[in-house]
């Protein structure tokens, strides 16, 4: 199999519009959740989430009209203008634009959603209840699809290699990188847009994860202090939107056009929980066997791990059973790795969350710093990894390991190194 | 320009975002103004939801100019 290696980097978080912008905000400890006042969220539990910050473009803010035409906005969810504007940022930054048949052939698209156009089926199905089915537009079938999102994307850049994506909740954009890493690794790819988005921080959106229970109500009054991974105070997640788009190529094709290589892409594991629609398994044994997985296939041992960007979504649940998980795979290198829940200042962006926690795990290794872990006033276990409280920790990073868990228990962990 | 002009050529800029001065009456929406099979379908049902019509599909199928809305609207039109 060939080597694989990330030249590119692009995304619309809810710090903001711009991987540099974003990272900045992201080790100065700020927080993106806000109160939701983009629609009426005043009869739910939950009132607050993570949206990327609208503007006029300049200063991080994220304007929808720089990525795509309005004309085109119009007929689809905001997922795929988040996923446009991440990927065209990832092109960019890789300095990678196929406009010969050979390059556009040799280059895809794995861009996956955790649930598509949920806004839109709503609004659809209103329409459909209301005025009846002559009212239904043409866009409301494929401006929600999921895989729309690839769609757009190959049809704006004319990229014609593999076209697929995820559908894997809240794995979904790692499952995405991981796959496309294999896509390149086989060879039927050169180039991957591989990632991530989301656009479900909206009124049905938050009251069906509010309906299972999942977010945090606690907080509506203080909303950056709600995503708080591992703390006592923990009650629940704080949905987040956006996207993250990474460039995933093969070594001998960007050393072959001279391309800035951010990291290389060593391992990539999968498994399944078998045990709940929505809960983790107790033993934390589908998270185990997806890290040593994607040890497995680096070829590396638990002691070569230095940053964990861990799934950590911040419910009572899910956080101590990783963190079990974890102990169990690093056993006494534990104390030598920091570990942080990113999520605590992004919030939990789904389907694209993978995409971006890679991009900070990418980022980690680059800068030799590790994100911070907000919001953990009072650890709710003892443990020798460090948690990375509250500020940024300057250290060695070769080895980073990003892990995703999703309903449906589906797991998937991805192991970035630093190139040499 | 009649009323019903203006109110076409006011749907057709919104939806197909061209330029106004492009939106004459022989402008054709798929070879002139760009449109493709569902724009043409969604501005059927713009023109539906204006000018409170139901516009069959068979008659949908003839109207492939600007002048061709025009003028079915002006014939058509309640409201």
């Amino acid at each position: 199999m060939r080597r694989v290696v990330v030249t590119g980097l692009g995304t619309v978080s809810p710090l903001a519009c711009g991987v540099e912008e974003t990272w900045t905000r992201l080790l100065a400890g700020q927080s993106a959740a806000r109160p939701l006042v983009h629609f009426d969220a005043s009869d739910l539990p939950c009132r607050i989430g993570c949206v990327p910050p609208k503007g006029d473009g300049s200063g991080g803010t994220y304007n929808p009209d720089d990525w795509m035409e309005p004309k085109e906005q119009r007929k689809v969810d905001e997922f795929i203008v988040y996923a446009m504007s991440a990927a065209t940022q990832a092109l960019r930054d890789a300095s990678w634009k196929p406009e010969t048949y050979e390059k556009q052939t040799t280059t895809g698209v794995m861009i996956g959603s955790g649930i598509g156009g949920i806004g839109g089926i709503y609004d659809g199905s209103i329409t459909l209840h209301e005025k009846g089915p002559r009212r239904l537009s043409p866009f409301f079938i494929p401006g929600r699809l999921a895989n729309l999102a690839s769609g757009y994307v190959s049809i704006e850049h004319g990229l014609k290699g593999p076209n697929h994506s995820v559908v894997t909740a809240c794995s979904t954009g790692a499952h995405a990188i991981g796959d496309a890493a294999r896509i390149v690794a086989l060879g039927d790819a050169e180039v991957m847009l591989a990632g991530g988005t989301e656009s479900a921080v909206n009124r049905v959106g938050i009251a069906g994860f509010c309906a299972c229970r999942a977010l945090s109500t606690s907080y509506n009054d203080t909303p950056e202090k709600a995503s708080r991974p591992y703390d006592k105070g923990r009650d629940g997640f704080v949905m987040g939107e956006g996207a993250a788009v990474v460039v995933v190529e093969a070594l001998d094709h960007a050393l072959a056009r001279g391309a800035k290589i951010y990291a290389e892409i060593v391992g990539y594991g999968m498994s399944g929980d078998a045990f709940h629609i929505t809960s983790p398994s107790e033993d934390g044994d589908g998270a185990y066997r997806c890290m040593a997985a994607a040890l497995k296939r680096a070829g590396m041992a638990a002691a070569d791990i230095d940053y964990i960007n861990a799934h950590g979504t911040s419910t009572p649940l899910g956080d101590e059973i990783e963190l079990r998980a974890i102990e169990r795979l690093l056993g006494a290198h534990g104390s030598k790795v920091s570990m942080s829940s990113t999520k605590s200042a992004v919030g939990h962006l789904l389907g694209a969350a993978g995409a971006l926690e890679a991009i900070f795990s990418i980022l980690a290794i680059r800068d030799g710093v590790a994100p911070p872990t907000l919001n953990l006033d009072n650890p709710s276990v003892e443990t020798s990894i460090d948690l990375v409280p509250h500020v940024a920790r300057k250290r060695k990073i070769d080895v980073a390991l990003s892990n995703s868990f999703g309903f449906g228990g589906t797991n998937a962990s991805l192991i970035f190194r630093r190139y040499q | 320009m009649s009323d019903v002009a203006e109110r076409v050529k006011k749907i057709v800029v919104e939806h197909l975002g061209v330029e106004a001065d492009k939106v004459v009456a022989s402008a054709n929406f798929i070879d002139d103004l760009g449109a493709d099979s569902l724009d043409t379908v969604e501005l059927v049902m713009a023109f539906e939801e204006e000018f409170n019509v139901e516009i069959p599909d068979d008659a949908a199928e003839t109207i492939v100019t600007v002048g061709d809305a025009v003028k079915f609207l002006e014939k058509n039109a309640t409201a």
